[in-house]
């Protein structure tokens, strides 16, 4: 086991990508980034100094305290704190968790929708594809945003006021997944559609696999660079979706704040001077959608054999 | 004096890895009216030769030394002189006229402005020289032909069109780089009487680069032979092909299909004492065979399949016919033959054959069941455990995520699910040595493995099913020449040791005489001909397969 461990090291090691990924600073500072924003995210209980949905720890009397560095500043709240006393740091840190799961949950459901249609489509063909295609372009003249806002618009409508802040976070990633599927639908489609003349699909034919187990065993992992590509950049719309759509007041409720929620709270007290509540969440939000973005740009031309 | 000198020429790939030498200390030299034919199997460096000549080299590739003396100057001591003669006193022909024309602008256009780029003329004159070349290199109704776009032409006319674009200035070399290697026999011959023809006449130089022993016979005035990045033997052509001193030499000569015999194998001769063993098929003692009866295991009738282009409407304006009324039978354990030039429908025929297509019309008969009409699934299973196809693009005919192991247990898997594990093993391992590949190529992916051995893989899981028909689709289209006869000698061997049936696809002409039986000559979707090969061969009946025979390049040629 152990050898077959270290083969497996040294072939990541000898892999093109991994020497495309040293040789590039772009793509080591943005992971190097990425997965301190994801640690610290998601053992937030271990790493935040505070606990802000614990009204134990907050203190009105030290409400609204600037960054540690300003006059006014206590060194125990290095960012500041809220208007309701929250340190600042951890409250950022306990949004992005709320940003991110939203966010990869709803680029996960967009990537099984779109690829499973696209790849069906491609597949098959004929007036099935025709629909499924028409559809993408039907929804792609609708900017993403407003669907999302139609989606949260209809489930408001739906579901009862007392269970709709619970049943919030799915339906925005219902909402915000549900708004780029057909991203994934084309790009799976057009490989599928490379891919299905290929002989090795024939092959697998005429030996008498059958269709299921020829698009999902056979096509599907070759067709996966491209939606890769799309999918982390993806990413970091949906991310940016979410803040959005927060920040629009139809997201995630105040008592579960995003990185969006904060921003709004935030927006608030810009005028009165209280700058900071506002500004390092939007600060966070910039370096998390950015170095997702640069990762992305990074892998695409890595993983794209024409750029090579 | 020679014309053109190349002196200890010396191309370095400074990769990853390691530094690849793709041209190791070359000598040849070109004089003026001679063809040299510079030979070589894929990456034996005879390309990057000719592109350093034009110092088309791209990164990381360099020219670490040596010299390329043209007409007495050096072309690479003054990174100027390259870029007077390029075009100007060096012309080249690439491989695919396809791509070698800019689309987007008349052909008339593109010619202007090569003249006018290196000589000093005015629109007219340049215009005249632009006709009166294209009337040359035997372009008919040249004046109206002018003004049309590449897409007007067929492959052969745009690789004229490509030839008058490298012959505008004038120039005193010609690099031809595999010139034919895209385009059908009738029109190679047409190509290569041309540049024999212009060489005579303009009295050029010419480098012809090609894998083609049999161009090189019927037109070549001498050899250069290319091996990994060495020069491994240099001579006039006569004396090389038929008394080679070399062992590399020998073995690429004695590989070549003769066209004028059957052999019953290729001699394979190694540089190494490798035993030269009989195939061990190791899959015969599970093999069901099947004894030889002269019943017909396949029968075609009067089958036809036309491609509809329109989507909405059904209209035969859209409509190609691409197999017209073919009607043969293939007896069980013979091989037979399909041959004809691209477009001839051959593909279509194997296609559907082994159902990957359904014909417009008639019925495929095999083994007495109308392979058309099989309506359910386990019916249609059956039917394709008993035909496999064998493809011609080795780099696409296998999934590249899967291990060699997964490729090959799929279809026994498939056809056996409750096959145990430890038979799967045995089973993969027999296949694979059936097709002389190691037992630890099971654990390994498919870019691990070169074209020939991509080649023996697709063989191995094609014999997986244990088959009574093999479909050969150009099987050995994409291989070397070395190459292509082991995998032939390694067909013939499964074929008379399992009693296969063959269908072997191709449009190469040497080939099918080895490989075939019987053969059946095929145009434009249409049957010409069917006979056994040696009356085909000796006495063709149809003016087509004559034609063919006549224009097919001969290596014997060269003892006439």
């Amino acid at each position: 086991m152990a050898s077959q461990r270290l083969t497996l090291l040294s072939r990541i090691k000898d892999s093109d990508i991994y020497f495309s990924f040293i040789k590039s600073p772009t793509a080591i500072v943005s992971s190097v980034i990425l997965v301190i924003i994801f640690f610290c995210s998601f053992f937030v209980e271990f790493v935040a100094p505070f606990n802000p949905f614990d009204p134990s720890s907050l203190s009105l009397m030290e409400a609204f305290t600037p960054p540690s560095w300003s006059e006014k500043g206590m060194t125990k709240y290095i960012l500041g704190t809220d208007g309701q006393g929250r340190d600042m740091l951890s409250t950022i840190l306990y949004g992005s968790r709320i940003s991110l799961i939203v966010g990869f949950s709803a680029i996960l459901f967009s990537l099984l929708l779109g690829v499973t249609l696209g790849l069906t489509a491609g597949y098959f063909g004929g007036k099935y594809e025709m629909i499924v295609m028409r559809l993408t372009d039907v929804q792609l003249t609708v900017p993403s945003i407003l669907m999302a806002l139609l989606v949260d618009g209809i489930a408001r409508g739906i579901i009862s006021r007392e269970l709709h802040d619970e049943m919030a976070i799915y339906v925005l990633i219902f909402a915000i997944g549900i708004s780029e599927w057909p991203q994934f639908a084309r790009v799976s489609r057009a490989a599928t559609l490379v891919e299905k003349n290929k002989d090795y699909v024939s092959a697998s034919t005429i030996i008498g696999v059958s269709n299921i187990l020829i698009m999902f065993k056979h096509i599907l992992p070759n067709i996966m660079r491209p939606v890769l590509v799309i999918g982390t950049i993806g990413l970091a719309l949906a991310i940016i979706a979410e803040s959005t759509l927060s920040f629009l007041g139809v997201g995630v409720p105040p008592t579960t704040p995003s990185l969006g929620t904060l921003i709004r709270i935030g927006n608030d007290f810009l005028f009165s001077g209280e700058w900071w509540i506002t500004f390092f969440p939007a600060i966070f939000l910039v370096l998390l959608a950015f170095s997702i973005n640069l990762l992305g740009d990074w892998m695409r031309d890595t993983l794209n054999p024409k750029l090579n | 004096m020679s014309f053109l000198k190349i002196k200890n020429l010396s191309v370095d790939y400074k990769m990853r890895r390691e530094t690849i030498n793709a041209a190791k200390n070359v000598n040849i030299d070109v004089n003026k009216g001679e063809i040299l034919g510079l030979v070589g199997e894929s990456g034996s460096g005879k390309s990057t030769v000719g592109n350093a000549i034009i110092n088309l080299i791209d990164e990381p590739g360099r020219v670490s030394k040596g010299s390329i003396v043209l007409d007495g100057i050096d072309i690479h001591a003054d990174p100027q002189n390259i870029v007077k003669y390029r075009g100007k006193k060096i012309g080249l022909i690439f491989q695919d006229p396809q791509t070698s024309l800019n689309p987007i602008l008349t052909i008339g256009e593109q010619l202007i402005e090569t003249i006018q780029t290196h000589l000093n003329l005015n629109v007219d004159d340049a215009k005249n020289k632009a006709i009166n070349l294209l009337k040359e290199v035997g372009i008919k109704d040249a004046e109206t032909r002018f003004d049309n776009y590449p897409h007007q032409f067929s492959g052969g006319m745009r690789q004229r069109v490509v030839i008058s674009l490298a012959l505008c200035c004038e120039p005193e070399l010609l690099i031809a780089d595999e010139p034919t290697t895209a385009l059908d026999v009738s029109i190679q011959s047409q190509i290569l009487d041309l540049i024999k023809k212009l060489t005579k006449e303009r009295n050029l130089a010419v480098i012809l680069i090609t894998h083609d022993m049999g161009v090189i016979a019927e037109t070549a005035d001498r050899v250069a032979v290319m091996k990994n990045g060495d020069l491994v033997e240099i001579g006039p052509t006569k004396e090389l092909l038929t008394k080679p001193k070399e062992i590399y030499t020998k073995s690429l000569v004695s590989s070549v299909p003769p066209t004028n015999k059957k052999i019953s194998r290729f001699k394979i001769i190694e540089k190494e004492n490798k035993k030269q063993s009989d195939t061990n098929i190791k899959i015969l003692n599970r093999w069901v065979k099947k004894e030889i009866s002269d019943k017909d295991l396949v029968q075609v009738e009067s089958l036809s399949k036309t491609f509809d282009d329109s989507f909405f409407i059904e209209s035969s304006k859209n409509s190609v016919m691409a197999v017209n009324d073919v009607s043969f039978s293939i007896k069980e354990g013979q091989s037979f033959g399909l041959v004809g030039e691209s477009g001839s429908g051959k593909s279509t025929i194997a296609k559907m054959i082994v159902n990957l297509f359904k014909p417009s019309s008639g019925d495929i008969y095999f083994n007495d069941v109308c392979v058309t009409k099989i309506k359910s699934n386990k019916e249609m299973l059956k039917f394709r455990k008993q035909i496999q196809m064998i493809f011609q693009d080795p780099y696409s005919s296998l999934n590249g995520r899967l291990k060699v192991k997964d490729i090959v247990s799929e279809p026994i898997k498939l056809h056996n699910p409750s096959v145990s594990s430890k038979d799967l093993d045995d089973y993969i391992y027999d296949l694979l040595e059936s097709v002389e590949l190691t037992q630890q190529s099971a654990e390994r992916y498919p870019h691990e493995f070169s074209g020939g051995q991509r080649q023996r893989i697709s063989i191995a899981r094609a014999l997986a099913t244990q088959p009574r028909l093999l479909v050969c689709d150009e099987p050995t289209s994409a291989l070397d020449v070395s190459i292509q006869a082991q995998i032939l000698n390694l067909l013939k061997d499964l074929q008379e040791q399992l009693n296969l049936t063959i269908l072997f696809i191709s449009h190469d002409l040497p080939v099918v005489r080895q490989m075939c039986d019987r053969i059946a000559v095929l145009k434009n979707g249409k049957l010409c001909e069917i006979s056994n090969t040696e009356d085909l061969f000796i006495k063709p009946k149809h003016d087509y397969t004559k034609e063919l025979l006549k224009l097919m390049p001969k290596i014997e040629s060269i003892y006439k």
